[in-house]
C-alpha cells in the first residue's frame, strides 16, 4: 500500500475503529469500503449509468488506495481477468449490474470451483427486454445457484459494512470462494443515506496468498509450479467422481461461510418482534420498506414481526425456520417478478402454505409501504374500510 | 462416541462430511470420526490405526516436498522420523495436483483426482495426508472414503478436514514429533516389536544421478528449468 495506512484485522475495523457519520450514496459507500480494504487490484467494466461504483474505485486507484486498476473490454473479460489475477494471490474487487452480471456469469460460475477469493458488487437492475436501466433484483436469482456467497444490503450503511466484511469472509481458508454484495440500483446506489465510517487511515490487513487452500500461482515459489485446476474431462468414472466431489466442495465452502456471517454481520438474519403472528420477511431494499411497514403497524397497535435476511447464500434455513416457527402468515415483499425469496422461504419451512407471495414490484417500480400494509390488514382479517383508509 | 464419519467404502455417490453436519474443530482441538475431541485422543486413535492396519502409508504433499519456507525442512524431517517408527510404513508422495494421464504409476505417487487407484493397488488400509493444500485434501479424502476401506488421517497446517477419520489442525514440526511420540507409546501398549527403520526407497523412481542429469530427465517439467529462446540466464537457484 503506497499510502501510510494503519493495517488492522476485520474485527477491529468493523467493530472497534472509531466512526464518523457521513451522508453519501450507496455507490459511494461501496467505494469507501473498497478504499479501506487494501485491495490490490480492481478490474472494471463500469456499466454506467446503473452504478458509479467502478468509476469511484478508479478515483480511489488514482488516489493510491489500490495498486492496480484497469478497464476491461466487457464483462466476460472482466470476470475472467479477476479469476486470473486472484490466482496470483492478490486481493480483487469488481462490481457490475444486471446485463453485465449475466454477461460475466459464465466466468463467475467458474470462480467458486477455481477457489477464487474476490468481492463482487452487484448493483441490481432490469435484465430483460425491453431495455431498461431501472432497479429490479431478478439477476440475483441467477447468482443463487453459482456457489458464490451472497450478501444483500438494505441501505447505504449495510453496503459499506457488508462490502468490508466480504473481503474477510472470502479469504478464509475454509471458504475461499467469492463473496457478492448486492444492493438495489438507484434506490440505494444513487440515493444518499447516513453511513458511519471509520477514518480512511485504517485499512484491512493485506492478503497472505500462502494462507490459502490452493497454491498461489507464483512461479518463483516451488509448491506453485503445479497445475491448480485439474482438467477432469476424461470419460471415466474417476473423472466424474472428482467433478462430483469438487461440486460438493464448492457448496461446503459456501456453508462454512455461515460462521463468518455471524462473526462479521451478527448473523444472517435480523428479527424484530419475534412473538408476532404475522411476519414480513424481506431482503435488500425491500427490507427497508418492510421496516417502515413494521413501524406503521406498531403505530396502529398491530403486532407484526420483521425478518430481514442479510445473507442469501449460505441460505439461513435453520435461522428462518426458528424465527417463523410460530408465525401464522408470512408476507414476502420483493423487487422482482419471480419471487426468488418467497420460493426459498416456502421451501425452508414445514408449513409453506402460510407464505404470501408478495407484494412484488419490478421494472423499476418503487415498493410503497401501503402495498405491504394491505397484506398485513388481510392477514389480520381487518375490514375493507381499513384497506381503503 | 457415535461416528459421524466412518471408514468406507460409503458408496457410489458420497455425501460430504460438512453436509452431514460435521464442522471443523476449533483451535486446540481435533476431529475424530467427525466429532470434536482433544488432540491427543485423535492422535491415539490414528496411531492405533497406523500400527494395526495393513500397509500404513504417509502421503506428503507439495507443501512439505519442496523446501519453500523456513519451517518445511524441520517438518519434513519430522515426517521421516514418524514414518521410521511405524512398522512397514511407506511414503508415497503427492507431488502435484494434475490428474495423471494416460495412467498413473501407483507405486510412485498418489494424485488427488484419482487417489483410489494408489490406495487400492497398494492395499493401503491406513494413511496420513500431510502438506496437501486443503482444497485437494478435502476432495481426495472424500473420494477415499467413498471408494475404499482406508482409514485416513489429515495432518493439516491450517484448519483440518471434516472428511478424515482423524483430523489434526495447525500442524507444525512440533505436532508431528508429538504424534510420533504417541505412536511409540501406543506401539508399546500394543506390544508391537519394532526397530526404528526408515521407509523403503520408492521402487518406481530411478536412482538420482545428479552428475548425468539432463533436461530430458525432467520430462514434462523441463519447460520450467529451460531458458526460453533468446533468454540468457545468469543466476540459478
Amino acid at each position: 500500500m503506497s499510502l501510510n495506512k494503519t493495517l488492522v484485522d476485520m474485527d477491529y475495523l468493523l467493530n472497534e475503529a472509531p466512526r464518523e457519520k457521513h451522508f453519501i450514496t450507496g455507490a459511494q459507500a461501496m467505494a469507501e469500503a473498497v478504499k479501506r480494504a487494501s485491495v490490490d487490484m480492481a478490474i472494471a467494466y463500469p456499466i454506467t449509468p446503473q452504478s458509479e461504483v467502478m468509476h469511484l474505485v478508479g478515483d480511489i486507484y488514482a488516489q493510491g488506495h489500490i495498486k492496480e486498476y484497469y478497464r476491461a473490454e466487457e464483462e466476460l473479460g472482466t470476470m475472467s481477468a479477476i479469476a486470473g489475477a486472484a490466482r496470483g494471490g492478490v486481493r480483487m474487487f469488481t462490481a457490475t449490474s444486471g446485463p453485465g452480471l449475466l454477461r460475466g456469469l459464465e466466468a463467475i460460475v467458474s470462480w467458486p470451483g477455481h477457489r477464487i477469493p474476490c468481492v463482487l458488487g452487484v448493483l441490481t437492475r432490469v435484465v430483460n427486454a425491453p431495455l431498461s436501466i431501472q432497479p429490479d433484483n431478478i439477476e440475483m436469482a441467477y447468482l443463487m445457484h453459482s456457489g458464490v456467497v451472497m450478501l444483500h444490503a438494505e441501505n447505504q450503511q449495510d453496503t459499506f459494512d457488508y462490502t468490508l466484511a466480504a473481503f474477510a469472509i472470502t479469504e478464509k481458508v475454509d471458504v475461499y470462494i467469492p463473496v457478492s454484495v448486492s444492493t438495489e440500483g438507484f434506490f440505494v446506489t444513487h440515493a444518499k443515506g447516513y453511513v458511519d465510517m471509520m477514518d480512511e487511515k485504517y485499512a484491512f490487513t493485506e492478503v497472505d496468498p500462502y494462507h490459502a487452500p490452493v497454491p498461489a500461482m507464483d512461479n518463483e515459489v516451488p509448491p506453485a509450479r503445479i497445475q491448480r485446476d485439474a482438467p477432469v474431462q476424461k470419460s471415466n468414472f474417476m473423472s466424474y467422481l472428482i467433478h462430483s466431489v469438487w461440486q460438493q466442495e464448492i457448496w461446503d465452502c459456501n456453508s462454512r461461510a455461515m460462521k463468518y456471517v455471524y462473526q462479521y454481520l451478527g448473523g444472517p438474519i435480523e428479527v424484530i418482534n419475534p412473538d408476532a403472528d404475522v411476519f414480513i420477511v424481506a431482503s435488500g431494499c425491500a427490507a427497508a420498506q418492510s421496516r417502515e411497514a413494521n413501524r406503521y403497524a406498531e403505530e396502529e397497535g398491530l403486532s407484526v414481526g420483521l425478518v430481514k435476511v442479510k445473507c442469501i447464500r449460505p441460505w439461513p434455513r435453520k435461522e428462518i425456520n426458528d424465527a417463523l416457527k410460530n408465525a401464522k402468515t408470512v408476507i414476502v415483499p420483493e423487487h422482482n417478478i419471480i419471487g426468488w425469496l418467497s420460493k426459498e422461504i416456502k421451501a425452508s419451512i414445514p408449513n409453506g402454505g402460510i407464505v404470501v407471495e408478495g407484494p412484488r414490484v419490478y421494472g423499476g417500480m418503487t415498493l410503497p409501504v401501503e402495498l405491504i400494509m394491505e397484506e398485513i390488514y388481510i392477514a389480520l382479517g381487518m375490514d375493507s374500510e381499513k384497506l381503503q383508509a | 462416541m457415535s461416528k459421524k464419519i466412518t471408514v468406507g467404502p460409503v458408496g457410489y455417490m458420497p455425501q460430504s462430511a460438512p453436509s452431514m453436519g460435521v464442522e471443523l474443530s476449533p483451535e486446540g482441538k481435533a476431529l475424530l470420526y467427525g466429532n470434536i475431541v482433544e488432540e491427543e485422543e485423535a492422535m491415539r486413535d490414528a496411531a492405533k490405526a497406523l500400527l494395526t492396519m495393513n500397509n500404513p502409508t504417509i502421503f506428503p504433499g507439495p507443501q512439505v516436498l519442496w523446501d519453500w519456507r523456513e519451517d518445511v525442512a524441520d517438518k519434513s524431517a519430522a515426517i521421516l522420523d514418524l514414518a521410521s517408527e511405524i512398522p512397514n510404513c511407506k511414503i508415497i508422495p503427492m507431488p502435484d495436483y494434475r490428474p495423471k494421464y494416460p495412467k498413473i504409476d501407483v507405486k510412485a505417487e498418489i494424485n488427488p483426482n484419482h487417489p483410489n487407484l494408489t490406495i487400492l493397488d497398494n492395499k493401503i488400509k491406513a494413511c496420513v495426508f500431510i502438506g496437501v493444500h486443503c482444497h485437494y485434501a478435502n476432495l481426495t479424502l472424500r473420494m477415499i472414503r467413498a471408494g475404499t476401506s482406508c482409514y485416513t488421517v489429515a495432518m493439516c497446517a491450517m484448519m483440518g478436514h471434516e472428511e478424515a477419520m482423524a483430523s489434526i489442525r495447525d500442524v507444525h514440526a512440533d505436532s508431528i514429533v508429538k504424534f510420533k511420540d504417541i505412536v511409540i507409546q501406543v506401539r508399546n501398549e500394543l506390544g508391537i516389536e519394532h526397530t526404528t527403520t526408515m521407509p523403503p526407497e520408492n521402487p518406481s523412481l530411478p536412482k538420482e544421478d545428479w552428475g548425468s542429469l539432463t533436461p530430458a530427465d525432467y520430462g514434462e517439467y523441463r519447460a520450467l528449468i529451460m531458458s526460453k529462446k533468446g533468454e540468457h540466464v545468469t543466476a540459478v537457484e
